[in-house]
This record gives C-alpha cells, structure tokens and sequence, in this order.
C-alpha cells in the first residue's frame, strides 16, 4: 500500500464540514469518507517559503486536519515575489506566525503545529514521527538528504519538489516499494557548484506550480487515490511550459532504502553535504565584508569612533527597537546612497544580520570603501550588551 | 539525437537548451557533447572519466544506469537523452542568515 497510513477511527464531519467541503463530498473519488480522511490526516511542511506557501495554504483550504510547519526564518521582503502566504504587512515577523494567521484565517478549524527550529539530525525523527505525509520544500542539500533519511527511516511518504530558475522537479519519496531520493541522487554535489534560489534566482510563479504538485501529491496519499509520482520524476520547464516524466527505479544498493542499508540512522548531513564549519577568519570576514561583534561595536562606541550605523530594518522594527543607527530600509538603501557618508566607516546593522549582510556587501559593490556587518544584529545587542533593548 | 541540457548547465553550452548530436550511442552521444562544449566535461565526468553520481543521464525516459548495455546502449535520431543534475531550491527556510 503506497497511501498513508490513518487512524482506524475517521473524526465524524461537523455541520460546516459538509457546507465548506461539499465539492470534494460530491466527487465519488472523495465523498464523505475521503474528506474524513483528510481531516484525521497530520501533513509536515518543511519550510514556508516558495513552495510551502502554496501547499500549506491549499491543504488547509481542503480540510486536512493538522498541518506542522518547520520554520525558524523572519519574512524580507524578497520573499514576497514568491512566498504568497506572507504579506507586506508581514515582513519581519516569524514566517511561522505570518503563516499560522493566513492559514487559520482559511480554515479556523484547522490545527497548526509550529515547530520553530532548524530540521537537524538530532530532531528530525522525533519531529516528523507523528506526520502521516512530509512535504520538503527545503533549500539546501543537507537538509533534502535529512528529510529523506528520516522519511525511509520512518516510513513516511516525502512529497519532494524543488525549483531552480525555470525549472522544477517533483515526485514521491519513500513511499514503501517506491524509490527514494537517494536511489536518483545517491550522492549530492559538491559544494558552491549547484546555485540556491538566493543565488541562482528563481522565477516567483514556479514554486507555485510545483508546491500545488506536492500538495495534490499529499492529498491523493491521504486518500488513496489516483496514482502517484512515486516511481517518477516530473520535470517542469515554465518557459517552455513543457512537463515531462522520467521513470525512476529503487536502487537495490541504495544505501538507505535498499536491500542491506548502510544508513540505519541519521547522520551529519552537513559533513555529508561536504559543508565545513566556518573557520575564524570566515567568521571575521564574510564575502569580503568584516564581521563586527556587538561587544567590539559598543567598545567602539564608547570610545567615540566616528562610525557610521546604518539600520537596514523596516520602521516599524525601529520603531520597536533601536541602537540609534540611521534607518534606511534595504529596499530604500539603492535610492538613497545619497545620504550614506563615503568617507566614514559604515557599519551596517539589521535584526540578525542577514539583510544587514547584504546590504553592506551592496555598498561595498557601489565603491564604500570601509563597510562592516554587525554579526547577530539587534538580536545579539539585547541578548550581550542593553537585555533593555526589546527582542521581537 | 537530442541532448536536453538542464538550466544549471547551461552557462557551459552557449545558452543552449538542447544539443544535437550524431553519435550512435549514448556514450558516443556524450562524448560528442562534452567535444563540443568542453566546460562541461568536469561538470558531467569525474577525471577518471565516470559519470558523476549526482547527474543523471535518461535515454528517453529511462535511467542510462538500469538499460542492460548501459552507456553503449544503440541510439536512434528521434531519441533524446537529458541530464538531470540535482537541484535543491525550495525557500530559504533551514538556512541560517
């Protein structure tokens, strides 16, 4: 059996159930049964971004019970050409929070587990055991063998799908007898050789193409219907708009789902994903931009350097909280070099670093000649040097 | 023959997203390919010359690795071989910034 596996005892629909749900009742395929189904059903979204936003949001709308969603990240605002379950209005709040509102706005009957942390070896099985469907729309190599490592290990169907410029891929993972990630990628490239969305940019239309895959994917297991992608791997060129379907064969040698797995736990994906730790001077500079401590700031501060603080936040953060820089939000920072002084230091500072990062590797790109991120933002000043500077 | 060439890989041929070839096998296909557009030769091949194991090469919609004769497998002008490298895109969630 390839469906996933439900409770014996289906929850009875309520009387909104049938109003709210009276499309699906009336397909055969669905009925009254089905939509029971999907109601007892627990799905994991790893991640809310590009394709979590269209999955998690047409579950919910079509009545799966429990919806987790893994999620550490705060909305930017270059999330929005994309990421359709947040908001202007939201950027800088959790992504998980921003998504639990849009979600139960949809749905208030909908139960919404937010597990905010990163997806690592150390809590991914206890995380993903009480999931009848995981749907990864993660970023990065390490966590993609992760969540399929953790899948095989449990048993649990992955609705996989993944996006790069114009293209995506989806299938099913680890569905018993089906082929697992690992059968078609045994191993991952190394890396810096395959770019990120974030580096490789990526067309905001394609994540909802192939999150609305996977969602359809993890709602066809619930039910048992159809056939699904296991076994197959679908490719989609948006440019062309031309979809087509390679057969993908379960790997008896496969280190993890074959027949004498050499994977019976989880491992260190990072090391796997040949990811080295930072070294301390990676640490001191990142991209060509120094890292400055928040101690090493204040230090500078209080001995009256002529330092320059540009806060890349939106207002309303610094509104909230503030160590008095200039505000200049990111998006604002290319219009407004103008009142950015060249000839100080410029240390660029945001929430947790991130934005600020960026932004300080753009000013030395625009001919700054001294440019310093502080690493940990405002975040890293409240936790070491003012706990009276507010967190949010 | 056609040779589909994923986006990743497509900075080493010019742009292109398909190649023609001649050759009468899939290897013979390759080999053609990575003549021509010889950047790609380090992405597709290992130095000692083996396929690496994170691109995958599909004669039509089959896995060059399951097909009996493998990479001598026969070629027809109407088939098509692409290469399909792993791709992790998704969202920026689970990477720290």
């Amino acid at each position: 059996m390839n469906s996933a596996t439900l409770p014996i005892e289906l929850p009875e629909l309520t009387q909104d159930d049938l109003t709210r749900y009276s499309r699906h009742l009336i397909l055969p395929e669905v009925g009254v049964e089905g939509q029971r189904k999907l109601k007892a059903a627990r799905v994991l979204c790893v991640g809310t971004g590009g394709l979590g936003s269209p999955l998690a949001l047409y579950l919910a709308a079509a009545g799966v019970g429990t919806l987790g969603l893994v999620d550490f990240d705060v909305v930017d605002a270059s999330n929005l050409q994309r990421q359709i379950i947040h908001s202007t209005a939201d950027i800088g709040r959790k992504k998980l929070d921003s998504a639990e509102e849009k979600l139960t706005a949809l749905n208030p009957a909908l139960n919404v587990v937010k597990h905010e942390t990163m997806l690592s070896s150390a809590n991914a099985l206890d995380i993903l055991k009480d999931y009848d469907v995981i749907a990864d729309g993660t970023d990065n190599f390490p966590t993609r063998y992760l969540v399929n490592d953790a899948c095989v290990l449990l048993g649990k169907p992955n609705a996989y799908g993944s996006i790069f410029r114009f293209e995506g891929q989806a299938s099913v993972f680890a569905a018993k007898d089906g082929p697992c990630y690992r059968c078609l990628y045994p191993e991952p490239p190394p890396p810096g050789l395959v770019p990120s969305c974030a580096e490789g940019g990526v067309l905001g239309i394609l994540p909802g193409l192939i999150g609305v895959i996977q969602a359809t994917e993890a709602i066809k297991l619930i039910l048992g219907i159809g056939e699904p992608l296991i076994g197959r791997l679908l490719l989609v060129d948006a440019l062309k708009l031309r979809f087509r379907e390679l057969k993908l064969r379960k790997n008896p040698d496969c280190p993890v789902c074959g027949t004498h797995p050499t994977v019976t736990k989880l491992i260190d994906y990072e090391q796997f994903c040949g990811i080295r730790p930072e070294t301390k001077e990676e640490q001191a500079v990142k991209n060509g931009i120094p890292q400055l401590s928040v101690k090493d700031l204040k230090k500078r501060m209080d001995a009256g350097e002529n330092l320059f603080i540009l806060d890349v936040r939106e207002p309303f953060e610094y509104q909230i909280a503030n160590i008095g820089g200039k505000l200049i939000p990111q998006g604002e920072v290319p219009q407004r070099l103008a009142e950015i002084d060249r000839d100080r230091e410029i240390i660029v500072q945001c929430k947790s670093g991130g934005r600020s990062q960026r932004i300080a590797e753009f000013l030395k790109q625009s001919g700054y000649p001294k440019v310093a991120n502080v690493s940990g933002g405002i975040l890293a000043w409240s936790d070491q040097i003012d706990p009276s500077v507010p967190k949010y | 023959m056609t040779i589909f060439i994923p986006t990743p890989l497509r900075q080493f041929t010019g742009d292109k997203d398909t190649v023609a070839v001649s050759a009468s096998t899939v290897a013979g296909a390759l080999d053609e390919l990575t003549q021509t557009h010889p950047d790609l030769r380090k992405h597709l091949f290992t130095s000692e010359g083996k396929l690496r194991a994170f691109v995958n090469v599909y004669l039509n919609d089959e896995d060059v690795r399951y097909l009996p004769e493998k990479d001598a497998t026969k070629v027809s002008p109407t088939d098509t071989l692409s290469i399909i490298p792993s791709i992790a895109g998704g969202c920026q969630a689970n990477r720290p910034n």
